[in-house]
């Protein structure tokens, strides 16, 4: 296990070149730079002003120089420095990062709170109206697009309750009423879609592993349904739940750029957009980096929630 | 009731005198509250005035600053000027020296005094910026030969040349008096810190989320601010401040709104809705590549200039876009405007008479050989309001005259690239000039030779336009100052330079509880907050 787990963490590195390496690239193929979008306000600013922007920015390096100042920082762990704001990009990303991974943990504890339960009856019910019920409302969710859910939710407070969830953030520990009134209808937002697709993962694992012969076995024994359903079917019938739960987890940070901008929230997905509308390199590269580690990082963790499981599966 | 009984008399004065008491209190400011406020933003760059150009940096953090002269926020047609550190002010004989004289007892936040000192260095910032200084305004204040302080509350600065529009410059809202030994130590110190001397003392931001000020007890002007505080939130959908407007979590937004936000927060939120608007001193214009075939024609210039109908496009997109005044160069209303009549009779591409007009530019394009049908490229920004807007406009206007055009939009970085190359390779181009204080004698500036503007997007040469120019700059005489401005605007008319579209209409919303602020023509001047009060 342990060697898994260092060929595990190696392998994250070419996996992590690659996409520093793509995104690098794809960045300076877009014409422009940040210079001229920080002088283009007003009057356009003299071409001196904009020479000596881009030499502070090192905008007039070769691309290769740039691409090694940018490896080497990396090496030490450094992300680099917003060449927009001229923060360091690790505090760009920290600011925002507590809220979206909030919103995230909240959509998907929403998710698997719905989704399991749901699921499970489905399958039980299977071709009754509860199933039906279930199917209608995971396929309903699947076809609404987050943010439409949003906006309605906005508009439906505004013109019935004539009130509207807070547009600034307030951390959990600072006061919680606060942050849940902003944070529990993004959630609920996204949540729902979230669910929609676990839901229907779970419902039909669950009716895959109901029909194993294990499980015929266990009902002639006398078991009774309900332990038959929660120590073996269940258990077998989650892995590949848990796969798209992992997967939908990694989406949500820095994926819900749309969802944010509908609730104002100064989220990584809101801040991508910033990156690459300014075109700060900097900032889209270390923004890349941190969420391919993301996604990299759930896979693995879903991996090891496999082996938790199913006491079958060995890593080595 | 007898009403000649002196009790019924005595009664009626004390209900009158009430009613006029009662009136006068309504309009008398009111101590206390937080404006909360939008800017349609994502973040700002950076928090040093002089070396940004962004109405995002202005709205947050022009509260926390004294300018030496401003545009008095409380004249509502954002004309007069007012001493903000500077007291007074005098013109030599020789008209080329203006001396200021410096408020007494003025203290930056620190509390250290505020004097002549530090008013030179925060000017020397920006006109002569030290080496990683970027001033982007520089170019502004050309005609400035140099700035003084022979003692510690006088400022002179001394020009090159006489000129009355040196007092515009002067004014412009990125103008923030910083302390002279910050500067010393690191001229690039004001990008991540507040020091001044405004109303409002720098609380906290939240990075790319919001930012707060709180009231500067030890304000200059006795009595003001009268906020206890603001707050400005990072909200860079429109339909979100639309959303907070209407569901009480914003109380304005400073920049603009299009016509249809007007008319649905009219619906939704009737009369608790404050609605301002004013003509903005921005421009839209097509600009011809001068360098490509056919455009190096004048007479193909001339022609998509008459094809353009702006009377009639005044009216209808002003219903749709932040647009509608129908202008020459300069800014409309001005005293150095010119007049409706005048335009129609004078300016090319005015007259009423499209139908002749474009009878003309047709005869034209035949001339120069250009064939019906006649297909090239808009270059635009891929911004709503008001770029792609009046730019398929704009195509259609073309279309009239036999023209065929496709729109090439690109997101900002991009388009500010292609305006950048010299030569340009655009066939036309859509270009903007939004600028501060209303100042028509330096807001021309754009339009002249590009050696010696970076914002001429034409890249064209040519001296008699620099010549009109620098004569209206110098000229003393106001009337013959608008002889030469209109002289000037005729003559890039009939070169088809710049083609003049219309100008941007500013209509800014709020709910009624935000009072003392009056809409101005520019977005960037009047966010100060000092005179900004909140009905209770």
């Amino acid at each position: 296990m342990f060697r898994y787990l260092i060929r595990r963490i190696l392998l994250m590195v070419p996996t992590l070149l690659g996409a520093a390496i793509l995104v690098f690239v794809l960045m300076r193929m877009i014409p422009g730079d940040i210079v001229t979008m920080r002088m283009g306000g007003q009057g356009g600013g003299s071409q001196e002003a904009i020479e000596v922007g881009r030499h502070k920015l090192g905008l007039d390096q070769p691309m290769w120089r740039q691409f090694v100042d940018w490896m080497y920082g990396i090496a030490k762990l450094d992300l680099g420095t917003s060449m927009w704001t001229g923060n360091p990009v690790s505090e760009e990303i920290a600011a925002r990062f507590p809220l979206t991974m909030q919103v995230a943990l909240m959509a998907t504890f929403l998710a698997i709170l719905l989704a399991i339960p749901l699921g499970t009856l489905a399958a039980l019910k299977q071709d009754t109206w509860a199933d039906y019920a279930v199917r209608i409302f995971s396929i309903a969710g699947l076809a609404t697009p987050s943010f439409w859910l949003g906006i309605v939710m906005i508009i439906g407070f505004l013109v019935i309750f004539k009130w509207m969830p807070p547009i600034t953030y307030t951390p959990l520990w600072q006061d919680p009423i606060a942050n849940l009134s902003q944070l529990i209808w993004p959630a609920l937002a996204t949540g729902y879609r979230y669910s929609a697709v676990a839901t229907r993962m779970t419902r039909s694992s669950v009716l895959e592993v109901l029909r194993e012969d294990y499980i015929r076995t266990a009902r002639a024994k006398g078991l009774v349904e309900r332990l038959i359903v929660n120590r073996h079917a269940l258990t077998n019938a989650l892995l590949p739940v848990i796969t798209v739960i992992g997967l939908e987890f990694a989406f949500l940070i820095g994926g819900l750029v749309v969802t944010e901008q509908v609730f104002n929230l100064n989220g990584m997905g809101l801040l991508f957009v910033k990156a690459v509308g300014q075109q700060d390199y900097t900032l889209v590269q270390g923004l890349v980096l941190v969420v391919v580690f993301i996604s990299i990082f759930s896979n693995f963790v879903v991996d090891i929630i496999y082996a938790w499981l199913d006491p079958r599966i060995h890593y080595e | 009731m007898n009403i000649r009984s002196p009790i019924t008399l005595v009664f009626a004065l004390a209900v009158g005198l009430g009613l006029i008491a009662s009136g006068a209190a309504a309009e008398t400011p009111q101590h206390g509250g937080t404006l909360v406020f939008t800017v349609p933003a994502s973040d700002m760059p950076s928090m040093d005035g002089h070396q940004e150009t962004t109405f995002a940096v202005v709205h947050a953090t022009a509260p926390h600053y004294s300018l030496l002269i401003r545009v008095d926020p409380t004249d509502p047609k954002a004309k007069r000027m007012e001493g903000d550190v500077a007291e007074s002010w005098s013109l030599s004989k020789d008209r080329k020296s203006y001396i200021f004289k410096i408020r007494k007892g003025i203290k930056f936040h620190d509390g250290s005094p505020l004097t002549a000192k530090d008013v030179v260095a925060s000017f020397e910032h920006m006109i002569d910026p030290p080496s990683g200084v970027i001033s982007p305004r520089k170019a502004y204040f050309s005609m400035v030969e140099s700035v003084s302080h022979p003692d510690d509350y006088t400022v002179v600065f001394k020009l090159k040349y006489p000129t009355s529009a040196v007092i515009g410059v002067l004014a412009m809202p990125f103008n923030y008096i910083y302390k002279a030994d910050l500067l010393a130590k690191d001229p690039n110190w004001y990008k991540t810190h507040i020091m001044g001397s405004g109303p409002f003392l720098f609380k906290e931001q939240h990075m790319g989320a919001d930012w707060i000020g709180v009231r500067n007890p030890d304000y200059f002007r006795k009595g003001e601010p009268y906020l206890d505080g603001y707050q400005a939130i990072y909200t860079p959908k429109e339909v979100v401040e639309l959303q907070a407007l209407r569901g009480g979590r914003s109380m304005i937004q400073f920049r603009g709104f299009p016509p249809s936000s007007r008319e649905e927060l009219q619906k939704a939120m009737g009369g608790s809705l404050r609605v301002q608007e004013s003509p903005w001193n921005c421009g839209l214009y097509a600009v011809p590549n001068t360098f490509k075939k056919p455009f190096d024609d004048v007479r193909v210039r001339q022609a998509l200039n008459l094809a353009v109908d702006r009377w009639s496009g005044s009216e209808y997109l002003s219903k749709i876009a932040i647009v509608k005044t129908v202008g020459g160069y300069v800014f409309p209303g001005h005293e150095l405007a010119m007049t409706d009549a005048e335009l129609q009779k004078d300016l090319p591409g005015y007259s009423r008479d499209i139908v002749a007009q474009r009878k003309e530019a047709r005869r034209l394009l035949k001339e120069a050989g250009i064939p019906e049908g006649f297909k090239f490229k808009l270059n635009n920004r891929s911004t709503d309001q008001p770029y792609k807007i009046v730019g398929t406009w704009l195509i259609d206007q073309w279309r009239q005259i036999g023209l065929n055009v496709e729109q090439q939009v690109l997101p900002t970085g991009p388009f500010f690239a292609e305006l950048r190359k010299n030569p340009p390779e655009f066939d036309v181009t859509m270009d903007f000039n939004c600028q501060t204080v209303v100042n028509p004698q330096v807001d021309v500036s754009q339009l002249i030779s590009a050696d010696r503007t970076d914002a001429n997007s034409g890249h064209y040469i040519d001296r008699k336009l620099d010549e009109m120019y620098d004569a209206q700059l110098q000229e003393p005489d106001e009337a013959k100052q608008k002889e030469i401005l209109k002289k000037f605007q005729i003559y890039v008319a009939e070169h088809g330079y710049y083609i003049n579209t219309l100008w941007w209409h500013r209509i800014v919303l709020s709910n009624t509880e935000v009072q003392g602020w009056n809409v101005s023509p520019s977005h960037y001047i009047n966010n100060q907050l000092d005179t900004v009060w909140l009905k209770q």
